[in-house]
């Protein structure tokens, strides 16, 4: 017979099956053309949003802190990355070789930056280090955006004032030219490598809230004193997901700067940060699917807004204000959860009276 | 709860279908619709009309709109109407203008006027290039922006301002002690200030003070001003925007500072800032290659036309590169005899072949503009300085 799965693993299948089936949807729309240039476009921005807020869901939803520096990490993943691409991207000409190692430089620095902002600052709780993250994140764009750095046959040259004071010689090439940024870094991400990656990220996700390391996770934002008297080692446990959340920023940040030509530092400020939380916060705290789809439809949204010109951003709001209502609100919450139920009623009645009636056959 | 958290997934996904759906649907209309048109050829614009960088956006998109009106009312070029398509970017380096230039690619966007800004305008040549689109943008001045042979620009390059900048306040013995604020996070700013520092230190011109800020703390500058005072700066150069320019001006007021002030196009707006103490700016110079009162014909035309249709909006030196822009690229179209039915990249592969081969454009921003095959455009800057609340030549 067949064995029941626990609701955890059912749940985390069902999700799987929803991505995998809009995945092969996309895919099916762009080999046919039936897309437009916009969706193109977006598929993998969405991506690189979806990823972030599942990420950041870690450290918000599972380890119960609010962490504000979500794109300080994506900046630093994709200033590693695509310095690391522009380095190689005469020697190692297979974007399948190098795009993989980009992934990994730059999820790395990002959880080391990670791990680094994460000890002091996680002795820090709730709003403090909110400000305190939002802080560092602040700190890495505006160093990114001072920062100028070439090489030529000399070696790498690093300023952090002007491109002047860089003395390169005559054969040099700068590969980031301050507030400029980068630009040149070859177009790798596609969007079959950005669904893998996210795919990826979400098995990641559900691995570890259902492992013992996220119980002890769990148990840390549930009750810190009770965690810490059964001998949960907080500090750890605490970095641990911080690090991991950093480490997926990072990856997002790489996607995107292989998707763009350029890549400007003033991208990554507090905005970019607020607006994964909210697609954190709208999706449902501590809920994978839903930052996936609060990703999605958030990133879209203002696009398909276009046709309203002025009024887009506007609309933006007001929508925005009227799903945080719907979705946090219990009295409209209810109103939809009765009438769902209904439903599910009637459509069940109907098949076990069209069931009694095959038997009566 | 459980079944809320589904419902809400469920419906959300229901959203995003069918939000792919109607994308599907627009595509294909708008595919109809731009093929076989032989006589409409649709122009695309992209730059900020929300945000901070909005008044560049908006007076670019109304002098583009009144170029093409009048082109039209005039008949058309050899029988070719033209269609102006613009959308919002928000000046974003990234995806945003990615977005926006897609969506005109959806539109039919045959030809590009855009982007507004330098930051977008990174973001979208390298897109431009590969789907080989004509790219002339009014207004963003990186040299990066043209490197591509399908982009060319109006307006001058960031070094050739910086450059412009030293060369006249040194040539014109302005002042000796020279002060710099500047913002360090923007690509534009940052540009022109390397180029104004190198050829500053080799006409001679003394940098007393090199003072930075940054887009997240563009508000208070009084740090910058007092390290500028104390150095006795005779001249402040600001190779910023207006927005952060009117503020340090008044700022300077407070602080009892009164050097002269020197800026680049970027001024250029610096009077229509609302509550903004006209008197405050009286005696800035600023280099920009347009100035709404001077006294040539095809400027005031213009302007009269400009204030007529936009309630009496002064136009600045965006809007007469949009202008400009828009008159070249039927300057253009006029001479290869383009119709609107051939592919966006016959139409590139022409006009750039004909922009650079012996063409001159004798417009609002300067006379017998050229281009060469950089995409850097060859005309004299102009020096303006505010007066009586004007902008009147030097």
């Amino acid at each position: 017979m067949k064995k029941k799965l626990n609701v955890q693993t059912r749940k985390s299948f069902v999700t799987y099956a929803l991505l995998l089936i809009v995945i092969i949807a996309v895919e099916i729309m762009v080999n046919t053309g039936n897309i437009s240039s916009m969706l193109q476009g977006l598929l993998v921005p969405i991506c690189v949003y979806a990823i972030l807020a599942v990420s950041l869901n870690l450290t918000v939803g599972i380890l119960g802190e609010l962490s504000l520096g979500q794109a300080g990490f994506m900046c630093i993943g994709a200033y590693s990355s695509a310095i690391f691409s522009n380095l190689v991207k005469d020697s190692i000409t297979e974007p399948m070789i190098r795009f993989p190692l980009a992934i990994i430089i730059g999820g790395i620095c990002a959880a080391v930056f990670g791990i680094i902002i994460g000890i002091p600052v996680l002795r820090l709780r709730g709003d403090y280090l909110a400000i305190v993250t939002l802080a560092f994140g602040e700190i890495i764009k505006n160093v990114f955006a001072a920062l100028y750095i070439g090489y030529d046959s000399a070696g790498l040259h690093i300023s952090l004032k002007s491109q002047g004071d860089l003395n390169l010689a005559s054969d040099g090439k700068m590969i980031i030219n301050g507030a400029l940024g980068i630009s040149g870094t070859p177009n790798d991400s596609t969007f079959e490598i950005a669904a893998v990656i996210l795919f990826i990220t979400l098995i990641i996700s559900y691995n570890f809230i259902n492992s013992r390391t996220g119980r002890a996770v769990m148990s840390i934002r549930d009750n810190r004193i009770a965690a810490e008297s059964v001998g949960i080692n907080i500090t750890k446990y605490k970095l641990i997901t911080f690090g991991l959340t950093a480490f997926l920023a990072g990856v997002a940040g790489v996607l995107y700067s292989h998707n763009f030509y350029s890549l400007q530092a003033s991208k990554f400020d507090y905005n970019l940060s607020i607006l994964v939380l909210v697609f954190v916060v709208l999706g449902g705290i501590g809920s994978v699917r839903g930052s996936v789809i609060a990703a999605a439809v958030l990133t879209m949204l203002p696009e398909y807004l276009r046709s309203i010109n002025k009024y887009r951003m506007l609309f933006y709001a007001v929508i925005l204000i009227v799903m945080m209502i719907c979705t946090s609100n219990a009295t409209v919450r209810n109103f939809f959860v009765r009438n769902f139920e209904k439903l599910k009623g009637l459509i069940i009645k109907k098949k076990s009276a069209g069931e009694t009636a095959k038997e009566g056959e | 709860m459980k079944f809320a958290k589904k419902l809400m997934a469920l419906s959300l996904a229901a959203v995003m279908a069918g939000s792919c759906l109607t994308a599907c649907g627009d595509s294909s209309k708008a595919d109809g619709g731009k093929s076989g048109d032989e006589n409409t050829i649709v122009i695309g614009g992209s730059g900020p009309l929300t945000g901070g960088a909005a008044q560049y956006g908006v007076a670019v998109k109304n002098a583009a709109q009144l170029a093409v009106d009048e082109i039209n009312e005039a008949g058309g070029v050899n029988g070719v109407k033209f269609k102006l398509v613009f959308e919002d970017d928000e000046a974003d380096p990234g995806d945003k203008a990615i977005n926006a230039y897609n969506q005109l690619k959806d539109k039919g966007m045959q030809v590009m006027l855009g982007t507004v800004t330098t930051g977008s305008c990174l973001a979208v040549i390298d897109k431009t290039k590969s789907d080989n689109i004509f790219q002339i943008t009014p207004s963003a001045s990186a040299q990066d922006v043209i490197k591509n042979d399908n982009a060319f620009q109006v307006c001058f390059t960031d070094p050739n301002q910086g450059k412009a900048s030293a060369d006249y306040i040194a040539d014109n013995n302005i002042a000796k002690k020279i002060a710099v604020i500047y913002d360090n996070s923007d690509a534009y700013s940052s540009g022109i200030f390397n180029t104004f520092k190198s050829e500053a230190k080799e006409k001679g011109l003394d940098i007393v003070a090199e003072q930075s800020f940054t887009k997240d703390s563009k508000t208070d500058f009084s740090a910058q001003i007092s390290a500028a005072k104390s150095a006795e700066a005779e001249l402040l150069f600001l190779p910023i925007y207006y927005q952060e320019a009117s503020l340090i001006l008044a700022q300077c007021k407070s602080a009892d500072f009164t050097p002269k002030f020197f800026g680049c196009d970027g001024l250029d707006g610096i009077l229509s800032v609302d509550n903004f103490d006209k008197s405050l700016a009286e005696g800035v110079m600023l280099l920009t290659p347009f100035a709404a009162d001077a006294e040539d014909e095809a400027t005031q035309k213009f302007v009269k036309a400009y204030k007529e249709k936009y309630k009496d909006e002064t136009p600045n030196q965006f809007a007469a590169d949009a202008y400009d822009g828009v008159k070249i690229i039927a300057k253009l179209v006029e001479k290869e005899s383009i119709k609107g039915n051939m592919s966006k990249s016959e139409i590139c592969d022409k006009l750039k072949k004909a922009i650079t081969d012996g063409f001159s454009y004798d417009g609002l921003t300067g006379q017998g503009m050229t281009w060469s095959a950089d995409g850097a455009v060859s005309k004299n800057p102009k020096a303006v300085v505010i007066k009586d609340g004007n902008y009147s030549a030097l």
